[in-house]
């Protein structure tokens, strides 16, 4: 504690990477790794007792991920700072090429087929947006924010996304980066009738935006709202996912045991739909348990974002444990039959690339956050440490 | 304004703490939802997930058999054996249906619709391939296996007929459950499950159905089955045993043969154990178990003879003359004597109507015993005026008339024994007294079935004891069960019917001598072996009226009359004379006179049936329900 204090009261611009690393916080290293540990047990599993396909591959990746995520923390925050247009600007990019190739090419697209994995911009933007609210509203001075001028860039910065993600189209992903964009606004200090006036008028819009939705984004909110209506038909995997997530009931069936997983009655359940076959085979006690260890990680998070200096670290670390929190809640609400089902995964568990290296970015940026505490940045982006 | 840093840090605090805030009641909301569904409806979701997962398969249970007095299988159970190919377990399916080939004759058409339909139906659904497999081409099959992926045999079970239209209107058929038939019972739900539908099939259905198996198997969300959970075996059918004796049944099956339309019932008088109950035209029960073509079925219901009717219990005839022993008991019991003499002209007169006789000169002057054995028609309306309708009808009902026998086979039908109620319910007139004179000589409104003749027969052969026609062997059935589950008491002395023996002495000898007489009017029709004679009475049931005109002209003989106008020819006997042991009533649908046709066919019918004696010979032990190939 001693070393660590020297470090921060003396120059943390200039540590070493050993360092660094020592001053990481390991607890939430610690979680990361539980929870993703969790998830290599569900693949296993989702896979019938098999690590192939999927947790072979899911191991791989977050150690890729892993060593990504303390690459980043040890980078220093300004830096990440500088760069967070730059990084915005790529993500829009990806998505502008996904949305002319998926033009293109046949049908919705929405990655870039890397050979060794699909990249999916859009997940890389759920980080890109909230590095470049952070660095934006970081360089606002605090009195403007209660004018409405300046709210239009980063409005802009969040509509653009959204919209190109829209019409690929992903309602989930599309609805998560305006609920990440607006917590930064929120935390900015945006006054909170604003909020009012852009909620009403969202509403307003609600029956327009019904005519630009495709057919089965229709139906899929239809089914929603009333799931047992159809079950053979769309609601089958919200019921089915019910079903499984009631049956686990309190201990659960035990682990490989989930009859709903693995009789194939539960859709996707190495991906979308693996937090019901752990609800199933690990009961209240394993859904619930689950459930603290993220919430540990956003608490960790909002102690990080308190205790940081510069505006910026504080933005960015609320902005990843809300990105971290949303994963988890609409992934848990959309499986429980809360809302309708979008494709959010669950966060370093479900299978899949994109979702897992950008989470694991946005806990090296929130680890970053931490590392680099307490530099004090200006508003024009000069440390003053 | 200006904000303090100290200010913005706040600012940014309180939001921070308000988004927490935001979120934690978010997480709570989660929360409550993994609580109501995990613990408060987690038993209505474990009990979806179990009906999800647990398949309930029913195992159909083997049919019982039916068999005859002696044990000879009547109705077993064929295997069909037919090869399937499950495409999932054939890497090649063309390569394994091509090896499939050599060993079994496989079209180019049989490939091509296996390859059709495997794509339609999921991998793991049986394609069957060839049905009706040899046993040869069933053990090629099972020897090559190890060449044959995907290839396996199948067992179904159908039911056989071994005799065909022999005694099929006694064993009835079985077919698909139809929609009305469909009780609940998930076994008539299972396809291919089959029903008796006529006959002892349909009678002892439940006997011979046994119970469901069932097995508990798990399957995943495309229907696979995965594992067996458990398995419970059912119980296989009963074997129902019938008191008819084959080789009698197939001995009066072809003597009926010879005529279009005729019936006949066999009756033991001890007992009443129908020995053969034969309907002609028979038809083969075989083909209802897979299904009749709709030009089949409209063959057989559209046909003027009828062959799916049984004649024998649900085919209603003027008795004609069978009915005058009944008269003659009705009469000495309101108080006529034996002695009671006639005269017969050939007519009697009845206010202005005239009664005429069958004999056209008249008999003279007859007693009673004359009077049967000569069958004269002015005695017996003599007779009938002074008994008086009701008391004939009530005659009539002890014998088993004018109502069901009761024996144990559906369809039956009551036939008609008229009184004054019955026309006064019927048609809503008063009877007149010309009826009474019709109704004793078995014409007018008056219908019994070949059933009910033998059964009335019978129980004046047997001294009056009121028998009950059946033909299930319980007796035989009881000690022969080994699962002792079904025993079945002995069958209760059959009541006497309170007739006083010499009445009964009389009409025997009466029919005695019918055809044991010379004079009688079934001589030429008698039994001449010692110890076998018979005793019998003949009907001839007019279809038509007789009007004044052709009778003046005289009557035109049955042979140039078409078919459907001519008379009915009845007959019926016990035999033998001294010891009555068996009863048959045989019925030719307008075959003519009942002496002339009807006779001599009951008379073979006796005959062969006295030298086989099934009511004595003990039966061989047939083979238990549950060993023995079925």
């Amino acid at each position: 504690m001693r070393r660590s204090q020297l470090a921060s009261h003396g120059m943390p611009g200039r540590m070493t990477v050993g360092q660094k690393l020592a001053e990481a916080n390991w607890m939430l290293v610690l979680l990361v790794v539980l929870i993703a540990s969790v998830g290599f047990g569900m693949l296993y599993s989702a896979a019938n007792a098999s690590i192939d396909p999927w947790m072979s591959r899911q191991v791989v990746r977050f150690v890729g991920g892993f060593v990504l995520m303390l690459a980043v923390a040890v980078v220093d925050i300004r830096y990440w700072m500088r760069h967070a247009y730059l990084i915005y600007g790529i993500g829009l990019v990806l998505l502008v090429y996904v949305d002319l190739a998926g033009e293109i090419g046949m049908g919705a697209q929405r990655w870039i087929d890397l050979r060794f994995f699909q990249l999916q911009p859009s997940e890389i933007m759920k980080v890109a947006i909230v590095m470049a609210l952070a660095r934006y509203f970081h360089g606002l001075d605090p009195e403007r924010i209660a004018r409405p001028l300046p709210l239009v860039v980063p409005l802009g910065l969040i509509v653009m996304p959204a919209a190109l993600v829209l019409v690929q189209p992903d309602l989930g992903t599309a609805g998560m980066l305006i609920m990440v964009g607006g917590a930064m606004f929120f935390t900015a200090g945006v006054r909170v009738w604003k909020f009012a006036v852009v909620a009403i008028g969202a509403t307003a819009a609600i029956p327009i935006a019904w005519n630009f939705l495709r057919e089965y984004q229709r139906q899929r909110i239809l089914t929603f709202l009333d799931p047992e209506s159809d079950p053979l038909g769309a609601g089958y995997h919200i019921l089915q996912s019910k079903i499984a997530f009631g049956s686990g009931g309190v201990f659960g069936k035990g682990f490989l045991e989930g009859t709903q997983s693995h009789l194939n009655f539960l859709p996707e359940r190495q991906t979308d739909f693996i937090f019901t076959m752990l609800a199933e085979e690990f009961g209240l006690i394993g859904s619930l348990g689950l459930l603290c260890l993220y919430a540990l990680v956003i608490v960790i998070g909002y102690a990080i974002a308190l205790r940081s200096r510069n505006h910026f670290g504080r933005l960015l670390a609320v902005g990843v444990s809300t990105n971290l929190f949303l994963y988890v809640f609409i992934n848990a609400a959309m499986v429980m039959g809360l809302i309708p089902v979008v494709g959010i995964p669950m966060p370093l568990i479900s299978y899949g690339g994109t979702a897992m290296i950008t989470v694991l970015f946005s806990l090296g940026l929130l680890m970053s956050v931490h590392i680099h505490r307490d530099i004090r940045i200006g508003q024009r982006g000069r440390g003053e440490d | 304004m200006q904000l303090t840093q100290q200010q913005h840090y706040r600012l940014f605090s309180r939001r921070a703490a308000m988004l927490a805030g935001a979120k934690l009641v978010l997480l709570g909301a989660l929360t409550g939802r993994m609580y109501y569904l995990q613990v408060v409806e987690a038993d209505k979701y474990a009990v979806l997930a179990e009906e999800n997962r647990i398949n309930l398969r029913l195992l159909a249970p083997l049919r019982g058999r039916i068999l005859d007095r002696f044990g000879v299988t009547l109705a077993t159970n064929d295997q069909n054996y037919r090869a399937v190919v499950i495409p999932e377990q054939a890497d090649d399916l063309e390569a394994t249906l091509g090896m499939l080939g050599r060993v079994l004759p496989v079209t180019e058409s049989d490939v091509a619709r296996v390859l059709r339909d495997a794509e339609r139906k999921r991998p793991f659904v049986p394609v069957p391939v060839r049905e009706n497999l040899v046993w040869d081409e069933v053990a090629r099959v099972e020897i090559n296996t190890p060449d044959l992926p995907g290839v396996a045999i199948e067992v179904e079970q159908s039911r056989l007929y071994p005799y065909g239209g022999l005694g099929a209107h006694v064993l009835g058929y079985v077919a698909a459950v139809s929609e009305g038939e469909l009780t609940g019972d998930p076994l008539l739900e299972l396809p291919g499950f089959r029903i008796g539908k006529t006959g002892a099939e349909r009678q002892y259905d439940e006997a011979l159905r046994g119970s469901a198996g069932n097995s508990q198997v798990e399957v995943n969300a495309v229907g696979r089955v995965i594992r067996e959970l458990t398995r419970e075996e059912g119980e296989p059918g009963r074997d129902v045993v019938l008191t008819i004796d084959m080789g009698l049944q197939h001995y009066a099956q072809q003597r009926l043969a010879g005529e279009l339309s005729a019936s006949t019932a066999v009756i033991d008088v001890e007992n009443g154990e129908v020995l053969a109950l034969a309907s002609m035209p028979s038809f083969d029960p075989t083909g209802f178990d897979r299904g009749l073509s709709v030009a089949e079925w409209q063959a057989l219901i559209n046909d003027e003879l009828h062959p799916l009717t049984n004649k024998a219990l649900a085919g209603q005839y003027a008795p004609g003359s069978t009915i005058k022993m009944t008269v003659a008991l009705a009469a000495l019991e309101s108080g006529l004597t034996p002695a009671h003499t006639v005269y017969c002209p050939g007519f009697m007169t009845l206010g202005t109507s005239r009664f005429h006789c069958w004999k056209e000169g008249g008999h003279g002057s007859l007693d009673m015993l004359r009077g049967i054995q000569h069958s004269c028609d002015v005695y017996f309306y003599d007779i009938s005026r002074r008994a008086g309708i009701d008391a004939i009808a009530a005659m009539a009902r002890r014998f088993g008339l004018g109502a069901m026998t009761g024996i144990d086979l559906p369809g039956e039908k009551p036939g008609v024994i008229p009184d004054r109620d019955w026309k006064l319910g019927t048609t809503g007139e008063a009877w007149q007294p010309g009826e009474t004179l019709v109704a004793g000589i078995g014409q007018g409104f008056m219908l019994a079935t070949p059933l009910q003749l033998a059964l009335m027969t019978a129980r004046i052969a047997n001294g009056g004891r009121a028998i009950v026609p059946h033909v299930r062997r319980d007796a035989v059935f009881a000690y022969n069960d080994d699962r002792g589950d079904e025993t079945a008491a002995p069958p209760p002395a059959a009541p006497s019917m309170g007739l006083p023996p010499e009445h009964l002495a009389l009409v025997q000898e009466g029919m005695n001598l019918v055809s044991n007489d010379p004079g009688g009017t079934a001589y030429r029709a008698r039994i001449d072996v010692p110890g076998m004679e018979l005793a019998g009475k003949t009907g001839t049931a007019q279809v038509r009226r007789i009007t004044t005109a052709e009778r003046a002209i005289g009557v035109i003989k049955n042979e140039d009359l078409p078919w459907v106008r001519r008379d009915h020819a009845l007959f019926v006997a016990y035999a033998p004379v001294a010891a009555p042991r068996y009863a048959c009533a045989v019925i030719v649908q307008h075959g003519g006179g009942g002496s002339k046709v009807a006779a001599p066919i009951a008379r073979d019918i006796l005959l062969e049936c006295q030298r086989r004696d099934p009511a004595r010979r003990i039966p061989a032990p047939y083979v238990a329900a549950s060993s023995g190939p079925r």
